[in-house]
C-alpha cells in the first residue's frame, strides 16, 4: 500500500471530540460540552464562528459555536431538526463526536469597543450570539448601553432563560424578551421582536448592532432599526445557509458572489443587502 | 376631579399627540378622561360597547382572545407611550378582544362616542386623528402578519 505523502489539511480532517455535558434545553433543542480526546486544553475561537460536526457514520453540520469564547469549552447548542441532529441528540456524556473548525467570520467585539452595543436575535438565533454576549459582559466597562433583545416563538420556547434573567438581573445590561404568542398565565411581552427596539435605551447613532434569527425577523428589524437612525455598516447578521465543505470549495453556501462559510456567516448588513432582498437567492 | 387643563398635558405627553396642534387637542381633552386599573383587572371584554379607547401613559396590558374551554391566548402586550381600541371608529362599535391589565396601569381614555359627533362637524380633527390612527392600525397588522409566519417554526427546507 502506498502512503500519500500529501498532508491531509487540518481543516478538512474531522478531530475526535468526547462529549462531556448534554443538557436538555428546549423540546427540539440541546446542548453539548465537548472537548478534544487528544488535547483537552481548551478550544480557540472567536465569537460566531461554527464547527461542522460530524456524527460519525451519519453526517455532517454546521453548528454555531455557543459557549465563552475565554471559557476554554466547546460548547454547541443544537435543534433537532435532521437526520444529523438528530443523532447528534442521542449523544450521551462520553460518546465521541467529529469536530472540523472554527470556520467564518466572528462578531465584530473588538469593533464596538467604545459604542452601544444592541443584541437582536430570534429563537435558536441567541445560540450564535451567546459568546458574544458573554464577551461584552466580561468586558463591560469597554461597551457603553448593553441592550439584549430577544423574540421566541412561546414562553416554553425561550432558549437559555436562566442566563436572560441572570443578564437582566444584572444593572449595566437591559434585557427584554417577547413571545408571538402565549397563554393568560405568561407575565411577559407578546409581540414580534421589533417592537422591543422602540422601549429599549440606546444611541442608534454610536451602537453596533448584532442580529440573529430567521431572515424575515431580520430584515424587519433591520428596518426598524434604520428607522431609529441606525446606519447599515453599524448592522451585522448572522446568515445560515447549507454549508458542506466549510472551506468555501463545494459551492453548497453560496449567497450570490459571497460563500456564507468562508465569507460568513457574520456579514455587515450593507453587503449582503440587496441580496436578502433578491428572489431565489 | 380632574380638570381639563390637567388632562390637556396628560395627552401632550403622549407620543400619538406629538406635534399635534394645541386647540385641537385641547378639543380632544374636553372627551378625556384619567384611569387606572390593576393588574387582573379588564378595562373592557369582547363584545361590550366600545364607547371609549385608550392611550397608556404608564403599566401593561394584554390584549387577550377568550377561547371557550381554554386558557384565553394572549394576542399582544402594549406599554406607555401606545395607544389601544379602535373599534369605536368602526360599526358596530364593540370591543373585539379582551383588555386584561397585567401591571398597575394608568390610561388616559377618550369618550368615543362625544368623539365621532366632534369629527362629525370638525371633519380637519377628524383628518388629523385618522391620520394618526393609521400608522398605529398598520404597524399593528404588520407586527400580526410577522406574528402569524410562525418565523421561528422549524425553517423551510428549499422548494417548500
Amino acid at each position: 500500500m502506498v502512503k500519500s505523502t500529501k498532508p491531509v489539511p487540518d481543516s478538512m480532517t474531522p478531530a475526535p471530540f468526547r462529549v462531556t455535558a448534554r443538557r436538555q434545553d428546549l423540546a427540539d433543542t440541546f446542548t453539548i460540552e465537548l472537548e478534544a480526546a487528544d488535547s483537552p486544553r481548551g478550544f480557540a475561537f472567536r465569537p460566531g464562528q461554527f464547527n461542522m460536526l460530524y456524527h460519525f457514520g451519519v453526517g455532517e453540520v454546521p453548528i454555531s459555536i455557543s459557549g465563552d469564547a475565554g471559557a476554554g469549552k466547546l460548547i454547541h447548542t443544537i435543534r433537532d431538526v435532521g437526520a444529523v441532529t438528530h443523532g447528534l441528540s442521542t449523544l450521551k456524556k462520553g460518546d465521541m463526536v467529529g469536530v472540523r473548525g472554527p470556520f467564518g467570520s466572528a462578531w465584530p467585539v473588538d469593533a464596538a469597543e467604545g459604542s452601544d452595543v444592541v443584541i437582536v436575535a430570534g429563537g435558536i438565533g441567541l445560540a450564535p450570539l451567546r459568546p458574544a454576549i458573554q464577551h461584552v459582559l466580561d468586558n463591560r466597562d469597554r461597551y457603553g448601553r448593553f441592550v439584549i433583545l430577544y423574540g421566541a416563538r412561546s414562553p416554553k420556547d425561550v432558549l437559555y432563560l436562566p442566563e436572560l434573567q441572570s443578564w437582566r438581573g444584572r444593572l449595566d445590561t437591559y434585557v427584554d424578551v417577547t413571545v408571538d404568542h402565549a397563554e393568560s398565565g405568561w407575565a411577559g411581552n407578546v409581540g414580534v421582536v421589533t417592537k422591543l427596539i422602540e422601549r429599549a435605551n440606546f444611541d442608534a447613532t454610536h451602537a453596533v448592532a448584532m442580529l440573529c434569527g430567521p431572515e424575515i425577523m431580520m430584515r424587519f428589524t433591520v428596518a426598524e432599526l434604520t428607522a431609529r437612525g441606525m446606519d447599515r455598516g453599524d448592522i451585522h447578521v448572522s446568515m445560515e445557509r447549507n454549508m458542506k465543505c466549510a472551506v468555501g470549495h463545494c459551492g453548497h453556501c453560496q449567497f450570490g458572489p459571497k460563500f456564507v462559510c468562508k465569507d460568513g456567516p457574520v456579514f455587515p448588513y450593507g453587503e449582503i443587502e440587496a441580496l436578502l432582498k433578491a428572489r431565489g437567492v | 376631579m380632574v380638570k381639563v387643563e390637567g388632562l390637556d398635558k396628560l395627552l401632550a405627553e403622549h407620543p400619538f399627540f406629538d406635534g399635534m396642534n394645541e386647540d385641537m387637542r385641547k378639543t380632544l381633552s374636553g372627551c378625556a378622561r384619567n384611569e387606572r386599573f390593576g393588574p387582573g383587572e379588564f378595562v373592557a371584554h369582547e363584545g361590550d360597547p366600545a364607547d371609549r379607547f385608550y392611550f397608556v401613559r404608564a403599566g401593561a396590558i394584554a390584549l387577550e382572545f377568550h377561547v371557550p374551554g381554554c386558557n384565553p391566548i394572549v394576542l399582544e402586550t402594549l406599554h406607555g407611550g401606545e395607544v389601544f381600541g379602535w373599534s369605536w371608529l368602526v360599526p358596530p362599535y364593540a370591543w373585539t378582544y379582551d383588555i386584561r391589565v397585567l401591571e398597575l396601569t394608568r390610561l388616559i381614555s377618550l369618550d368615543g362616542a362625544c368623539l365621532r359627533k366632534k369629527l362629525n362637524k370638525d371633519h380637519e380633527l377628524g383628518f388629523e386623528l385618522y391620520s394618526r390612527f393609521v400608522p398605529v392600525m398598520a404597524k399593528r397588522l404588520s407586527s400580526a402578519r410577522l406574528q402569524l409566519s410562525d418565523m421561528y417554526g422549524r425553517p423551510c427546507k428549499k422548494g417548500e
